[in-house]
């Protein structure tokens, strides 16, 4: 064979695993895909619309964070997707894919409603959010729990077992909705309790959403002691990383698995009692709005680091936000933010190969 | 007896849908890759070929459905393999992980045809509702004759032409699994890419064909919806959760496309199957619609049930390979 | 050199992985007609060389000459059209295909697949060098070594004329070794070349013409095997002279400690793993267990461990200080808390003994984690251990809280056997102990085998090399598919009469 007419068939790029990385350099790799990210977005914006992008980047500052009431919203929002995605880190630990996030998030607040249309007005405010904040958390906690148990027993696929089951939990949500539904006719539930204001989350301290900031904050401390430091918190890493080892040292596989899930299906649920709650005082098919999706991303991106989620799910609301407020400003649809979020969320996804591993370009071969 | 020829052929109409996306994802996941954004490219291919179709119509006067039609067709199958093409250079290039990777590529492709499903009329100078009349009547056309042929005609012979596409689809693409020797290797990448490579098979180019072409045939399932279904409209989130039912449905069908045939037509049934029962009411009718997911997870536990080996996903479905992994 | 002598040539080639150099100017060359030994210890980069002519790997620097002339093997397919076949230590075939579509993945050719056609070829070579093998049936459905039949059919098929085979006799026993040399020396006559990767002296001794040693990635030397001896090639191997005599103490005080009687295990599918095993495990001895792969030694070890679902028989513990314990039907959790000191070494170190991404101090925590009242889990105590245990047994790791998985083999073992004798156990299981360590990792293994026998430890040894075994266990138990065909004396027998008994299917039962 000619040497020179298989020169060319050569590997171009050299690929080989990195053996640790400076916490800096990750984050500038990170730093970089996301301003790659933002300039494509830019051109597509441009492309779209023709406006000028360094414009359309203020408005989308604007529309996040440019007055008190849309910052808090902002927060608000990024507090919510962050709660989900910290109530599926532990399920992510153990390599558990709970798609269904989306389904916990709809029962928990399915249940919610239900106790503040049937009690709400019938019991005194600390009692009521007590009761929808435990049958919240017991409702995510079932809804996590029904795929867990045939994982554990007959190995059943739980990424599809659990996306099934949002749409399960969604046509519970419809059909509940057809006895709630106000006015009659409208299909939809309404703003509940409107006037009284029974079950509503009230203010903290003067902030509107001082509780959803305490709670999940809460939640995003213990949930990484937990991960972390606790025994429990080890055997999930341990059946996570290899279940054979599991059994090997004698530790309850099924049981972790179970209780894993019903840990992460509560969160999820407790977020659900959030949305309703404190935010949207409502209760739609649209109620988790596919933040259940989302937080899987966000879960993932931050490693099952807790700390680092709230970073990230600050980022993609905060863009999400930016970009309903241009959608409206100049007449476009709101769809463009998830448009956004797509392209954002590829570079992030294809950034971590260069973090992962490093890439040399081939030189020309020493001739021996 | 009406009723019941009405009931399959909507049963029909709503199963090909899914059936394209269903075929789609088995060869895609036949490389081993599992395709999470199969809703997404459903919707690009979608809003394609709703908008060569909407601005062929609109650049000439006298729109010719055949034309229309063809632009249409070229334009949804290589949009959704655009979205294949994403999928693939994040997946098996930068080998990042398939989960994630498909639910972000479903965000962006739900959002992408919502967002010029909503926006094209006012992009394009605002003629207001999107309407292809000329290219959709096209996609509707049935045989001639055959149609006529009282039951038989109607239960086998009222369907556009996208329609008599997919099962051929599905059995071109049985008879490539089973019977070809570039299927043969395609189900080697699959089950084993590391005996593939050593076998000789470029294990890369198999997967990013198998996963872009697998994103064109799904993307058709976006074109039917919005061409056969809808008859040439969009509306925003039209499609509901039919490409989650379509990665359903490959379950369903154990990865077989001759199983996903009449398994989509039973998902169709399932799907309406609320409106044919009689003396149900509104919210007894919401119970209904559960089934085809109920029955989805039914599949699923009753398949984990048989530990039967041929019965099995690809066993390399979901892990990403690279060679010079140390 | 004159040209056209040899067949395949390796000049100057390097490879690394990241930091690590596999390869260091290694050359090589075999010649038309010959069988080539490759020697050396695991991880001395021999089955990366070879990966680099089936291109699976692409070298950083060097040449490749086949035929004399230069070659680039950017991929397998390279690799084929220039008459190169690897048989690979871990089978390259897809479970749920026939042989026969496994020996044509990959192939040019119609693109309608004709079957018939392909099997009828397929048994026209079966019948040429005397395999046995179904070309329709399912690799699943396939034993270990009719599986390596496929993968040299499929070689064979392809028309290769230079065949690699990685390590092709540790899955084999005697028998069907001889029937495999037998094979290659019949290509050999026919005027194939032929690589064998191999760590087995005595093997290179019996089959090749010439061997080249590797050692750490670097060319040693090639020489005439029968210039050669096993201590002169165990010298080029290590670098040093080296004692190849494992010691063997006498068994001190033995009394009963684990009695096993009527022990039947099935797997998931329903399948018999184990039928009606009987013995006795005493203190102070090294009880050996032999057999080929996948004969229950796996089973055997785990059931009693309290990890296999048992059908009948029962497994009796008896505790130094007095008493007994049943421990089948007890889970590996009832056992420990039963406060049973009993270790278990697995064979899958990275897998089940360990957790390869976790560094020592979360490994460590595996035993015992969960002593101890309160939700938070200690670490201080597990730091400890590990740091004692890279003392002890001199661990080459940059720290305790480096992955385990990043550590090389002879430490990875070092790691879990240090963990696993740790608690003083009573009795200690270890399955594969050495295998993939270096010589000098290997004997300071059995050293500590032979220092918890002194301490009055009953110790269960699944091995595979059966010198090995017969120069370090006391006695020797025998199984062949679940059952028990023997239990010897390991002062006393042979390699041939344990080798007979490999493969006898348990008819009749040997017990003293």
């Amino acid at each position: 064979m000619n040497k020179d007419a298989m020169k060319g068939r050569e590997p171009l790029a050299h690929i080989s695993k990195r053996d640790e990385i400076t916490i800096w350099k990750a984050w500038g790799i990170r730093l970089a895909a996301i301003l790659l990210s933002l300039v494509v977005c830019a051109g597509v914006i441009f492309a779209l619309t023709r406006l000028n992008p360094i414009e359309v980047y203020k408005a989308i500052f604007g529309g996040a964070v440019g007055t008190s009431r849309r910052a808090w919203v902002t927060i608000r929002d990024a507090l919510t997707l962050l709660c989900i995605a910290i109530g599926l880190a532990p399920a992510f630990r153990m390599r558990f894919w709970n798609t269904g996030a989306e389904g916990q998030v709809l029962v928990g607040g399915v249940v919610t409603a239900a106790v503040m249309i049937y009690f709400g007005d019938a019991l005194p405010t600390p009692v009521l959010l007590l009761i929808m904040l435990v049958v919240s958390i017991l409702a995510g906690m079932i809804w996590g729990l029904i795929p867990a148990v045939f994982k554990a027993y007959w190995n059943t696929n739980e990424t599809l077992f659990t996306l099934m089951l949002n749409y399960v939990a969604m046509q519970i949500v419809t059909f509940c909705i057809v006895f709630w539904e106000n006015p009659a006719g409208s299909n939809t539930v309404g703003v509940i309790n409107s006037a009284t204001k029974g079950g509503w989350m009230p203010a903290l301290g003067g902030l509107t959403y001082g509780w959803n900031l305490l709670i999940v904050l809460a939640l995003a401390y213990g949930v990484y002691v937990y991960l972390r430091l606790s025994k429990q918190g080890y055997e999930v890493a341990v059946v996570g990383e290899s279940e054979s080892t599991a059994k090997y040292v004698g530790i309850n596989v099924k049981k972790v698995i179970m209780r894993t899930m019903a840990i992460s299906g509560g969160i999820c649920g407790l977020a659900g009692f959030l949305i309703v709650s404190a935010c949207s005082h409502t209760i739609s098919t649209s109620t988790a709005g596919g933040r259940g999706f989302t937080a899987i991303i966000v879960a993932w991106l931050a490693k099952f680091n807790t700390f680092a989620m709230i970073l990230v799910s600050f980022f993609l609301v905060f863009m999400q936000k930016g970009a309903m407020q241009i959608a409206s400003q100049f007449n476009l649809n709101e769809n463009a933010s998830d448009v956004i979020t797509g392209i954002i969320l590829f570079f992030i996804l294809g950034s971590e190969f260069f973090i992962r591993y490093k890439v040399e370009l081939r030189g020309r071969r020493k001739e021996a | 007896m009406g009723v019941f020829v009405i009931f399959i052929q909507k049963a029909i109409g709503q199963g090909i849908g899914m059936l394209y996306g269903a075929l789609g994802e088995i060869v895609t996941e036949k490389s081993g890759n599992l395709n999470l954004g199969v809703p997404g490219i459903m919707y690009m291919g979608g809003i394609a070929g709703l908008m060569g179709a909407f601005l062929y119509e609109k650049s000439v006067a006298q729109p010719n459905g055949t034309v229309g039609l063809l632009i249409s067709f070229a334009c949804a199958f290589l949009c959704a393999m655009l979205g294949g093409l994403i999928y693939s250079v994040l997946t098996i290039t930068l080998r990042a992980n398939q989960n994630v990777t498909g639910l972000a590529l479903t965000t962006f492709g739900v959002g992408f045809g919502n967002f010029f499903g909503g926006s094209l009329s006012q992009l394009a100078g605002g003629v207001g509702q999107i309407s292809v009349a000329a290219t959709g009547a096209a996609y509707k056309k049935t045989i001639p004759g055959l149609s006529n042929l009282g039951v038989i005609g109607d239960i086998f012979f009222s369907y556009g032409f996208l329609t008599y596409l997919c099962i051929v689809i599905a059995l071109v693409l049985a008879f490539f699994l089973a019977k070809t020797r570039k299927g043969l290797n395609l189900r080697a990448v699959g089950e084993n890419p590391g005996t593939a490579d050593a076998a000789g098979i470029n294990v890369t180019r198999y997967k990013y064909l198998a996963t872009c072409i697998g994103s064109g045939i799904s993307g058709l399932g976006g074109l039917y919806f919005v061409m056969e279904y809808a008859g040439g409209t969009w509306t925003n989130n039209g499609f509901g959760d039919r490409g989650w039912l379509a990665i359903a449905l490959v379950i369903f069908a154990l990865w077989k496309p001759l199983n996903a045939i009449w398994g989509s037509i039973l998902f169709g049934g399932l799907y309406i199957l609320y409106l044919y029962i009689p003396g149900l009411n509104r919210s007894t009718q919401e119970i209904f619609k559960m089934l085809p997911y109920v029955v989805t997870i039914v599949v699923l536990v009753v398949t984990s049930f048989r530990k039967s080996r041929e019965n099995q996903p690809p066993d390399s479905l979901g892990l990403p390979y690279f060679r010079e992994d140390r | 050199m004159e040209q056209g002598n040899y067949a395949i040539e390796l000049k100057n080639i390097t490879k690394r992985f990241g930091k690590v150099v596999a390869n260091d100017k290694v050359c090589l060359a075999v010649k038309k007609g010959e069988i080539l030994s490759i020697l050396g210890e695991n991880g001395s980069g021999k089955t990366t060389l070879m990966n680099m002519l089936s291109g699976i790997y692409f070298p950083d620097e060097g040449q490749i000459l086949v035929d004399g002339n230069e070659v680039t093997i950017a991929s397998p397919k390279d690799s084929f059209e220039l008459g190169i076949g690897m048989i690979h230590q871990h089978f390259k075939l897809v479970d749920v295909l026939t042989a026969a579509e496994n020996i044509i993945l990959g192939l040019p050719g119609k693109e309608i697949l004709d079957m018939p056609a392909v099997t009828a070829k397929i048994r026209e070579l079966i019948d040429r060098y005397g395999f046995e093998l179904n070309p329709n049936q399912k690799i699943y459905e396939m034993s270990v070594s009719q599986k390596q039949t496929v993968e040299i059919v499929k070689v064979l098929y392809r028309g290769a004329s230079m065949l690699i085979l990685d390590e092709p006799t540790a899955v084999l026993t005697p028998q069907e070794t001889e029937k495999l040399f037998a094979i290659l020396r019949n290509m050999r006559a026919a005027g194939h070349s032929i690589i064998i990767i191999t760590h087995k002296l005595n093997e290179v001794l019996e089959l090749s013409d010439r061997v080249a040693v590797l050692r750490k990635g670097q060319y040693i030397g090639t020489v005439e095997t029968k210039d050669a001896t096993a201590e002169s090639l165990t010298e080029m191997m290590v670098g040093k002279k080296i004692s190849l005599d494992i010691h063997r103490p006498e068994p001190v005080k033995p009394e009963k400690r684990l009695e096993i009687s009527g022990l039947s295990c099935e797997n998931i599918e329903g399948i018999p793993t184990l039928k009606g095993v009987t013995f006795t495990a005493n203190s102070g001895e090294i009880l050996g267990i032999a057999g080929i792969a996948g004969s229950g030694q796996k089973e055997l070890l785990e059931a009693v461990a309290g990890l296999q679902i048992i059908t009948s028989g029962t497994i009796s513990y008896y505790p130094p200080e007095g008493g007994q314990e049943i421990l089948s039907e007890k889970t590996a959790a009832d056992i420990r808390s039963l406060g049973i000191r009993l270790s278990f070494v697995p064979e899958d170190r990275l897998g089940m003994g360990l957790v390869g991404s976790m560094d020592m101090v979360d490994n460590m925590m595996l035993r015992g984690y969960n002593e101890g009242k309160g939700f938070f889990a200690d670490r201080k105590t597990p730091r400890k251990l590990a740091e004692e245990i890279v003392e002890k047994l001199e661990v080459a790791t940059p720290d305790v809280s480096t992955p385990v998985r990043s550590l090389s083999g002879g430490n990875v073992q070092k790691v879990l056997v240090g963990r696993e004798i740790s608690s003083n156990p009573t009795v200690l299981m270890v399955a594969y102990p050495v295998r993939g360590l270096d010589i000098n990792s290997s004997y300071t293994i059995y050293e500590l085998l032979n220092e918890q026998k002194k301490k009055g430890v009953a110790v269960l040894c699944v091995g595979e090399d059966l010198d090995v075994l017969l120069e370090l266990c006391d006695k020797i138990l025998v199984l062949c598919g679940g059952a028990i065909t023997g239990i010897v004396d390991a002062r006393t027998t042979t390699k041939e009469e344990i080798g007979l008994l490999m493969t006898r299917n348990g008819k009749e039962q040997g017990n003293e």
